[in-house]
């Protein structure tokens, strides 16, 4: 039998594993200490709910323990990154490298640079979703002291070619940045293999608390430092200040371990029911897939289906079914997405497009119900669509001339 | 042997009942805020209900409430604001603020741009108001007054109303730390004369990793955090959904039992100070303990001997929690920088105990034949 509504947006945020809110249930109200604490055991005991946490979150992506920083989550992460490298490399350059597909909270926080005397290159990506490499390389200067690229698109999943990038960036004594919260947890991540300097990721796209994050920030070849942009008790060796969330903390360790320990399972199973959902609904005429098809997360897909408004979509179903058009952030505004827009899709079809985010408790028997609806919906909705008529009738709509009123 | 815990200034126990309202939102009603579908508007319905709670408890409007991280991003947005967006160029501080406000002053308050400079406090550690009133008005530019509800280590309670009269003859701009008064005592915003409060949810038996800013209606500033539209444009990252609910939740129930508690409270203070001074020679008190001073905390100096400046480690080994100064700086025991400023005396150590409604006399009393063992 069916719960409703059915769960696809685990880009957007994740529940809680049942595992993950029972480790963190006795940091509440009998192990409540502050972590900072030094003079008795509630402290120490919390002390080291925080160390054995840290261990468990670096080993997920091959760092070392004091290479994580914790924060309030990605976008506080993004933050520290990008203003804390622009501010304590000033006199090394001010140029910052990112692209036009990036997370809000990376390119609002490269606007807000740009206020304070950055310069920043947003790198357009190819239709793929990609960027181009050579046209990364071509955009360093002598002044360039980042590059910022995310691991995993949060819109279309693709996941761009880290490694390469590194390289780039190695050659140039460049730092990488990458915001890699929707990549963490789904597919394997080594900041050493991918030569990332420093990453944002959180605990609630990872069946972990809502409020706790990370930033990575490398300590050997090179040694990375950030200025802290919270101050106050010293926390997190002065880069990043406030009594620490233990039981955020913890809940973050042990998702991060059932993650790493999973992984290979969760990835067969669910990218079985992506492929499945995907596959189907493909099948519907004039629907397109959005990003590079290879190069992605296994959870994730997003189509676009002509002549179909996909809020009018999302309202034929969304009481069963909860999908999203787009990114959480800016899903309350009409406006088209703006990842869609820079894969160079027209406004009707980057209006027409839903994003399928599955995940660790998706089940088979939920996918075949969404291909049911959403193959039920579009075609309910083109039957009542004069664009889909003029379609079928093999009308031209690039060549027609809309009358004003 | 049960442990004592006597350091609640530094975090507090979460309260079951405010665990049991947190619970549901991890599990069943986990959507992002911002999604648009049930998952995501019973998130908001349930952060927007919070935040009228928690409006309503301070006397604030709903929109002038704005969740953070907690206690220490706060008191940061509201000084990085009150600098960038407000125009102030001297920030007027003292030398016994948290961490949180002094080495954020540092930050910013040390160029060439913005000044700061400390106002004096008298002797039992309360502020100079004379003294502010003076810097307040040899300053031809706009300040920015950032003074602390209640000290986190003597316990010392400004005159809140009295310093933002101050402010508003002087057109200065006034932060309070309310991080050890907000959840202990009853707040009405809407008659304080003050433009920023901070607050944090753990200090008062809600969660860890959440706080409030309360940015007053006339002033207009921008983000700290940049990123994404949540808290109407003012601090971006997904809310955190169970630690918004737990902080109205705690705050719900603190002002409940307002009456009740703090009367319980206060009579174990009150009681541990009688027996201190009955039962410990030489025993001295840090602060106004018995004047304007929160009835949770009680600093102690102890007349420093061979066996006193071992009282901490002592304690401890009899499973009494308590602490030297603040948890942020309890690395260092014996020189709290609070301490120092007031108290300079190098033959007293110094000892906080602080406490809760979880608290009992039998505590106090078996604390206290502890301390007469061990001095």
């Amino acid at each position: 039998m069916l719960k409703f509504p059915i769960y696809l947006d685990h880009n957007a945020t994740t529940p809680c594993d049942p595992r993950v809110v029972e480790a963190m249930i006795p940091y509440f109200t009998n192990n409540f200490g502050n972590a900072a604490s030094r003079n008795h055991p509630f402290g120490w005991q919390a002390e080291e709910a925080v160390d054995n946490a840290r261990e468990k979150v670096a080993t997920l992506i091959g760092a070392d323990p004091k290479e994580i920083i914790f924060t309030s989550g990605a976008t506080e992460a993004d933050n520290l990154a990008i203003k804390g490298v622009f501010e304590m490399y000033a006199s090394k350059g001010n140029h910052i490298i990112t692209c036009n597909i990036e997370h809000k909270a990376v390119l609002d926080t490269c606007k807000h640079i740009e206020k304070e005397g950055g310069e920043v290159t947003y790198l357009k990506v190819k239709d793929n979703g990609l960027i181009d490499l050579a046209e990364l390389e071509a955009a360093i200067k002598p002044t360039t002291i980042l590059i910022a690229l995310m691991y995993a698109n949060n819109e279309i999943g693709t996941i761009m070619p880290m490694k390469e990038i590194s390289a780039i960036a190695r050659k140039k004594g460049i730092l990488v940045f990458s915001d890699a919260t929707q990549a963490v947890g789904k597919v394997p991540v080594d900041v050493n293999k991918d030569g990332i300097d420093l990453m944002a990721f959180t605990a609630h796209k990872m069946y972990g608390p809502k409020g706790v994050g990370a930033l990575y920030v490398r300590r050997k070849n090179p040694r990375v430092k950030v200025t802290a942009q919270i101050d106050g008790g010293g926390h997190e060796r002065g880069m990043r200040s406030g009594t620490l969330n233990v039981p955020g903390i913890v809940g973050f360790g042990k998702a991060c371990e059932i993650c790493r320990e999973e992984m290979e399972a969760e990835t067969a199973r669910v990218s079985k029911l992506r492929d499945k959902l995907e596959n189907a609904l493909l099948r519907i005429e004039e629907s397109y897939l959005n990003g590079d098809k290879e190069h992605r997360l296994p959870h994730v897909t997003n189509i676009s289906f002509k002549y179909v408004e996909g809020e009018g979509l999302m309202m034929g179903f969304n009481k069963e079914i909860a999908v999203s058009s787009g990114s959480a952030c800016t899903s309350a505004s009409l406006e088209p997405s703006y990842v869609l827009k820079a894969l160079g899709l027209g406004d009707d079809l980057a209006h027409s497009s839903l994003r399928f985010g599955l995940g660790r408790f998706t089940t088979e028997d939920q996918i075949d119900y969404t291909i049911e609806q959403v193959t039920t919906t579009v075609n309910k909705l083109r039957e009542m669509s004069p664009l889909w008529e003029m379609y079928k009738e093999g009308i031209d709509m690039n060549n027609i001339e809309w009358a004003h009123h | 042997m049960n442990r004592i815990y006597f350091d609640n200034a530094a975090t507090t126990a979460l309260d079951k009942e405010v665990l049991d309202a947190m619970l549901p939102y991890m599990t069943t009603n986990f959507g992002n805020p911002s999604s648009i579908y049930s998952y995501g508007r019973e998130s908001r319905l349930a952060i927007e209900t919070a935040r009228k709670t928690v409006a309503r408890l301070l006397n604030a409007h709903p929109g002038e409430i704005f969740f953070t991280s907690g206690g220490t991003e706060s008191n940061n947005t509201a000084i990085l604001s009150a600098i960038r967006d407000l125009g102030c160029k001297h920030i007027i501080t003292s030398a016994i603020e948290h961490h949180a406000v002094l080495h954020t002053v540092e930050h910013y308050g040390c160029g060439e741009e913005v000044t700061s400079h400390f106002v004096k406090l008298l002797p039992d550690g309360h502020v100079n108001l004379a003294d502010l009133e003076f810097q307040l008005s040899s300053h031809k530019e706009r300040c920015l007054v950032t003074l602390m509800h209640a000290n986190n280590e003597i316990g010392n309670i400004l005159d809140i109303d009295a310093v933002g009269t101050l402010c508003k003859k002087h057109n200065a701009i006034f932060h309070s730390d309310c991080v050890q008064t907000v959840g202990h005592y009853p707040l009405d915003l809407r008659k304080t004369p003050v433009h920023f409060i901070s607050a944090a949810g753990h200090k008062f038996h809600g969660p860890k990793g959440i706080g409030i800013l309360y940015v007053n209606d006339n002033i207009k500033v921008k983000p700290f955090i940049f990123g994404g539209g949540q808290e109407r444009n003012m601090r971006a990252g997904t809310e955190n959904l169970y630690g918004i609910v737990g902080f109205a939740k705690a705050l719900e129930l603190a002002m409940k039992n307002y009456e009740k508690d703090s009367k319980y409270i206060q009579s174990l203070k009150t009681y541990m100070i009688e027996k201190l001074k009955n039962n410990i020679k030489g025993v001295q008190f840090n602060g106004d303990q018995e004047g304007k001073c929160l009835y949770t905390v009680l600093s102690v100096a102890f007349p420093k001997t061979e066996r006193s400046e071992m009282i901490l480690f002592n304690l401890d080994i009899n499973h009494i929690c308590v602490s030297g100064g603040s948890a942020c700086s309890s690395g260092a025991d014996q020189d709290s920088h609070v301490i120092r400023a007031i108290n300079n005396n190098p033959n007293l150590v110094t000892v906080r105990f602080s406490f809760s409604k979880y608290n009992t006399r039998q505590e106090v009393e078996a604390v206290v034949a502890k301390l007469q063992e061990l001095i």
